[in-house]
């Protein structure tokens, strides 16, 4: 079982076929333009001194998170990652909500507990990411063993980059989900730097994907930069897993267009490389596409960026009104008890 | 009631929990037609099927995220390692996952990760060890430690139905060689509440595990000699019940904390430290620890002998406590 190289998407025709209408196809949009505003405003809330700690953004693979997220269906669940903020637009976090995790407020979804995209809201299928990458790829093999005990027709989403592919988690998660047909799927955001470590010393074979085979499933690699081939392709592979075809891994292939993080010049990434990819830049190549093929009008471009801007406006403010954590309850959250079960996410 | 060994009690009591709630599934390694490494879950497969008794591969990283994904989506997993040994191949799911997620996200993690610990066999550095204090230092994880087959039943029902992810230290010398009368229905016994194992106002001993019958036989040895030394066997370090070993340092004035884990660090320094902040003009002698020495869990049975705290070395310091 080969990899297979996702084609990309050409026509309206297609995009039709695979299930998007027009206003899916500017809601993606959309999306996108709010996932990079966000980290865009984060980065300036950062450099004003307003976010504590560090701050990391996902520039470049704002297609790969949006096309994934937009393929879910509303039952399913994931755990995203760190350069996935489209997967919790798509999903409906409000963007006031990831400011406040952001400056550590009391109304951001961990409450201050913990910082930057390590935040997720179990209401909208998301669960938080924890440091120790790729650690919620066997988390979210558990929620589709889950699934499959209870014979859901659901699906779990596990995310995870081609840097922690080298560690054993993510060969314990695929093994045990190709042993057991698990509905799932691996999505792989290689953005082919991890922090400064090239492709070529995190792997040794052409793509991450080629590592389905081993545990008996489809390993597929799409161009990351390109959100109709990364819908299509997730939309196919969460069917697929939903119908009891069991896990695909999906690559999606794109470049970090930052360092690791805010601190992180990325010196060491060549400067053509940036070049080449910036001619790939995500939202730019998927707006050309709206224009050619799909009708976008410049007075519909400019209400869109107006109302997104609008809303990163408003959510900046409530953000920034949003009190901060008070240290009286620091000690009070360690342990959940009994009514703390059994939350809608419980389920 | 029925008499049931150890291990048998432990057996019922998650046999009683899947009867009567569906959400409740073992996964572990070799726990379906094998029965699991000492047999707690033999039969299982063929009551509850192969989707609520999973054998999972070798991949104890995945049964403990597994287990964490499972319980984030509503189930209730009981998982088993082989051996408690082996769960330094999760640490990660326990600590950095299932211990800190509900702190962060508000998303509860009931899970219950088996662990048979201890020595006393031969089973040598990699399936003798008693890694509880490690995991009391977490702060998310509870941790039981049950010494008779009525509290291994009641702490692991009350396990099961905790909210929280929870370490269920199993003693492996226990398994077999201890028995009891044991409710045949369910029933739980609280975590945090420590209970004497056998009375005595002269000294206390505070212990858990399969230390709790090394000191009791112990204290039967003093109590010839006209000592009487109370053993509290705390149950559960997390919540440790520090108000009961508070009463009896009070009451008796001399103290020995007993564990089978080595002893910098053990639990037992946790205990010392609280009573000499706490209740420092009670003691009428400095408080004694008798733990494993700092070194590995050794195979060969003299140097075995010499490693785990053995009667004789508690009826020693029993004797020094009396006599100070």
């Amino acid at each position: 079982m080969a990899v297979r190289e996702a084609e990309p998407v050409g026509s309206l025709q297609e995009v039709k076929e695979v299930g998007l209408d027009r206003e899916d196809l500017l809601a993606m949009y959309r999306s996108m333009l709010i996932t990079r505003g966000l980290e865009e405003r984060g980065h300036i809330l950062y450099k004003q001194g307003k976010i504590p700690g560090s701050f990391y953004t996902g520039r470049g693979n704002e297609a790969a998170s949006v096309g994934v997220a937009t393929a879910m269906g509303p039952s399913d669940v994931g755990t995203p990652l760190h350069r996935d903020m489209g997967v919790h637009v798509v999903r409906g976090m409000e963007p006031w909500r990831v400011f406040a995790n952001y400056m550590g407020r009391e109304d951001g979804p961990t409450r201050g507990r913990d910082g930057n995209v390590h935040m997720a809201m179990p209401e909208l299928g998301l669960h938080t990411m924890v440091s120790h990458l790729p650690a919620m790829l066997p988390v979210a093999t558990g929620m589709a063993l889950a699934f499959k005990i209870r014979g859901d027709r659901r699906v779990a989403l596990g995310w995870f980059g081609e840097g922690s592919a080298g560690r054993g988690d993510a060969h314990e998660a695929m093994n045990f989900a190709g042993v057991r047909q698990l509905p799932m799927v691996f999505i792989c955001d290689n953005n082919q730097w991890a922090y400064s470590t090239p492709t070529y010393l995190s792997y040794p074979v052409d793509h991450i994907a080629d590592r389905a085979a081993a545990y008996g499933f489809e390993g597929v690699v799409v161009d990351g930069t390109d959100v109709l081939a990364v819908y299509r392709e997730a939309k196919r592979a969460i069917e697929k897993a939903r119908e009891g075809g069991g896990p695909t891994l999906l690559e999606c292939l794109t470049l970090r267009m930052e360092g690791h993080a805010v601190h992180d010049d990325a010196f060491y990434v060549p400067k053509e490389m940036f070049e080449r990819w910036a001619a790939y830049d995500p939202i730019e190549r998927y707006r050309s596409w709206l224009y050619d093929h799909a009708e976008l009008t410049e007075d519909e471009e400019s209400e869109l960026t107006a109302t997104v801007k609008r809303l990163l406006n408003d959510a900046l403010d409530r953000a920034e009104a949003s009190p901060q954590p008070d240290p009286a309850t620091l000690e009070g959250g360690v342990f959940a008890s009994v009514e703390d079960l059994d939350t809608p996410h419980h389920k | 009631m029925a008499e049931m060994t150890y291990i048998q009690a432990i057996s019922d009591a998650l046999r009683l929990e899947m009867r009567r709630d569906p959400r409740v599934f073992v996964l572990g390694e070799d726990v379906g037609v094998y029965g699991g490494a000492f047999k707690v879950s033999l039969g299982f497969q063929e009551e509850f099927g192969p989707w609520r008794v999973i054998d999972t591969p070798l991949s104890e990283t995945a049964i403990v995220g597994g287990a964490t994904g499972a319980a984030l989506m509503g189930l209730r997993p009981v998982a088993e390692m082989q051996f408690a040994d082996f769960i330094s191949c999760a640490w990660d799911h326990l600590v950095t996952v299932a211990a800190k997620q509900f702190f962060r996200a508000r998303t509860p993690v009931p899970i219950v990760v088996r662990l048979p610990s201890g020595g006393g066999f031969s089973g040598g550095p990699f399936h003798s060890q008693n890694p509880e204090t490690s995991f009391a230092h977490i702060p998310g994880l509870k941790i039981v430690c049950p010494s008779t087959p009525h509290d291994a039943k009641g702490l692991l029902a009350m396990s099961i139905e905790d909210p929280n992810p929870v370490l269920f230290f199993e003693h492996k010398h226990l398994y077999r060689r201890i028995k009891g009368e044991v409710p045949e229905d369910r029933y739980t016994v609280p975590f945090g509440h420590a209970r004497v194992h056998r009375p005595g106002d002269d000294a206390t001993i505070i212990t858990w595990g399969a230390m709790v019958h090394t000191a009791a036989e112990a204290a039967d040895e003093l109590a010839k000699e006209g000592f009487e030394a109370e053993v509290i066997d705390l149950r559960t370090l997390v919540p440790w019940d520090k108000e009961r070993v508070l009463e009896g340092v009070q009451r008796c004035s001399k103290v020995l904390v007993l564990h089978e884990d080595t002893r910098t660090a053990g639990f037992g320094a946790e205990i010392a430290a609280t009573i000499a902040e706490e209740a420092f003009e009670h003691l009428d002698a400095p408080v004694v620890r008798i733990t494993a020495p700092d070194t590995p869990a050794p195979f060969a049975p003299p140097l075995e002998k010499a490693y785990i705290p053995q009667v004789e070395d508690v009826v020693t310091a029993l004797r020094e406590l009396a006599a100070y």
